[in-house]
């Protein structure tokens, strides 16, 4: 059953085209992964979603509900992680999700407990009395999100979950995001962290200039970066003037030398790929030192499918998010 | 839903009242600065400070509502706070109520404070049936008033300041120091588009000898009430389609 049905989402501003009619279904329990650069309609789309921003044209629906009509109902049942720690500085850990669950109408004598388990589970339950303003960037983050979940939702958008985080806190996250989502929990993720996506994400959705250009799990997105085999040789001395000898044993196989005495080998018979290369080594006496067999990155798939190069990912919003 | 609404308004206006109003400065600018201005006009001439009353407890409705509107709103738009409260399941009139309803309490607080130490120590009788709906109504006007510029402006400080020139104007020209009847024509009749002059004219009802009927002021502040809220609400929508 699908827990998100999007039909021809558009979201124009001033003539600016930002979300071109984007169609996509998120099943229930799974994390759906929106990748794309800056620009390309992700957090636009989560904006319409979550119901604080209202579409141009097309709609969409939220476990049965209606964006149009039945948003309200939606929300009870949605958790939103926006893209920045937007809690409240003067308030504590605790009572910043005591606040939340009573705008979310959580009954009272369940406030105190729920606040409690989330902290706990996030790892926050000792500075509960602590501001937020005095928290870390990792422990706010991990606190927005315990805050999306006070509600118990059925559905949690997390928009940029780790960016500006270290490589300890966004790995810390990543662990966390996982457990929920063994929890059963559907998660809609954006993110321009490519092995994000591939580590966390069942199904992807890449995006670019407002347009979806592809959405499968990240093996099927794989598959598109290249059918033929790879293999990396790399060779004890220079063999870049031996090219021609080695083309002609690999028939079919495309040869590009990463430098001198190193080369990817695309394509041909596998096997008879690596008796050719075996050969040519003996022959020419170079000692073949490494040789690998090389499977497609997400990366791969992404510059294959976008055109773009995977600089404009790494680029965005200045973190490395680990 | 009626209800679901209702509960946010109030928390909402609580965790305001809590997290801006209840601060050093607010409670200056919502009590301190009235008081201070009242004390000013009162060395000038002591014999008349029955007289100031009802200008310092307009003056405190007006300044205590307004006092961190300005802030709450747009405070919160920059942070990404009022995005939260957004995402929550009510409407953005009712986050938009909340937001009015922090000034208002504050206010309720400052004023009913102002109002028992002048009435308790002055040994003053208002008549309370004309004073406190005229006190309450005034206090959603200004409250309304600060949201609306808030939501009208992107920044704290341009908020702050462009809120500032009514706020002035209207301690000059409706007869909270100065009688209106001893201004000239055109500024008496500027004084009519300023709804602090309903308030002060209510309050001095209130207060008078023969207390007077208020329905008109009273009639008044709810059209100002409508004119600042409603376009504040549509506003606020507007900054999130």
């Amino acid at each position: 059953m699908n827990a998100i049905e999007v039909r021809g989402l558009i979201k124009r501003f001033d003539g600016f085209t930002a979300v071109d009619g984007i169609s996509f279904d998120v099943k229930e329990g799974e994390v759906f992964g929106l990748l794309g650069p800056n620009g390309s309609g992700k957090t636009t789309t989560i904006r319409m979603l979550v119901g604080l921003s209202r579409p141009t044209e097309g709609g969409a629906k939220i476990l049965g509900f209606d964006l149009s009509s039945g948003i309200t109902e939606a929300k009870r049942k949605i958790g939103v992680v926006p893209d920045s720690s937007n809690l409240y500085d003067e308030l504590s850990a605790r009572e910043n999700l005591l606040f939340m669950a009573k705008l979310y109408g959580v009954p009272k004598d369940l406030r105190e407990e729920r606040a409690e388990e989330l902290l706990k589970a996030f790892g926050l339950y000792q500075r509960r009395y602590d501001r937020f303003g005095t928290f870390s960037r990792g422990m706010k983050r991990a606190l927005t999100i315990a805050a999306a979940l006070v509600h118990d939702p059925k559905v949690l958008f997390l928009d940029e979950p780790t960016v500006g985080l270290d490589v300890v806190a966004a790995r810390s996250l990543r662990n966390l995001i996982s457990d929920l989502h063994r929890k059963g929990l559907t998660i809609i993720l954006t993110t321009h962290y490519l092995e994000e996506a591939d580590h966390l994400c069942d199904r992807i959705a890449i995006l670019v200039k407002g347009e979806v250009v592809a959405v499968d799990t990240p093996q099927g997105l794989k598959r598109y970066a290249d059918e033929r085999s790879v293999i990396e040789v790399s060779f004890g001395r220079e063999v870049a003037g031996l090219v021609g000898d080695l083309s002609a044993r690999l028939p079919g196989a495309e040869v590009v030398f990463l430098d001198e005495a190193r080369m990817t080998v695309r394509g041909g018979d596998p096997s008879r790929v690596l008796e050719g290369i075996f050969e040519f080594s003996k022959d020419h006496d170079l000692g073949l030192s490494a040789i690998n067999s090389i499977r497609p990155s997400l990366e791969d798939a992404f510059v294959r499918i976008t055109g773009l190069s995977p600089t404009v990912m790494a680029r965005e919003k200045g973190g490395k998010g680990g | 839903m009626i209800r679901d609404d209702l509960r946010c308004i109030y928390h909402i206006a609580a965790k305001d009242m809590r997290t801006y109003y209840l601060k050093p400065p607010a409670v200056s600018w919502g009590m301190v600065f009235p008081a201070a201005w009242t004390l000013a006009f009162y060395l000038r001439s002591p014999s008349n400070f029955d007289d100031l009353i009802p200008g310092l407890i307009a003056m405190t409705i007006l300044f205590s509502t307004t006092a961190a509107e300005a802030v709450v709103i747009n405070f919160e738009l920059r942070l990404g706070s009022l995005e939260r409260l957004l995402l929550a399941p009510v409407s953005a009139e009712s986050v938009l109520l909340g937001k009015v309803m922090g000034g208002f309490f504050f206010g309720l607080l400052m004023t009913s404070m102002v109002t028992l130490g002048t009435v308790l120590g002055l040994d003053l009788h208002p008549d309370l049936l004309v004073l406190i709906p005229v006190g309450l109504i005034s206090l959603l006007v200004f409250s309304s008033m600060g949201a609306l510029f808030s939501v009208l402006f992107k920044e704290v400080f341009e908020a702050q300041t462009f809120l500032n020139l009514p706020r002035f104007l209207m301690v000059f020209l409706c007869g909270v120091v100065y009688p209106i009847s001893a201004m000239p024509w055109w500024l008496q009749q500027t004084s009519q588009l300023l709804p602090l002059t309903y308030t002060v004219e209510g309050i001095r009802a209130a207060f008078s000898a023969a207390p007077s009927s208020s329905s008109k002021d009273l009639l008044l502040l709810a059209v100002f009430l409508m004119l600042f809220l409603l376009p504040a609400m549509r506003m606020l929508r507007k900054r999130f389609e």
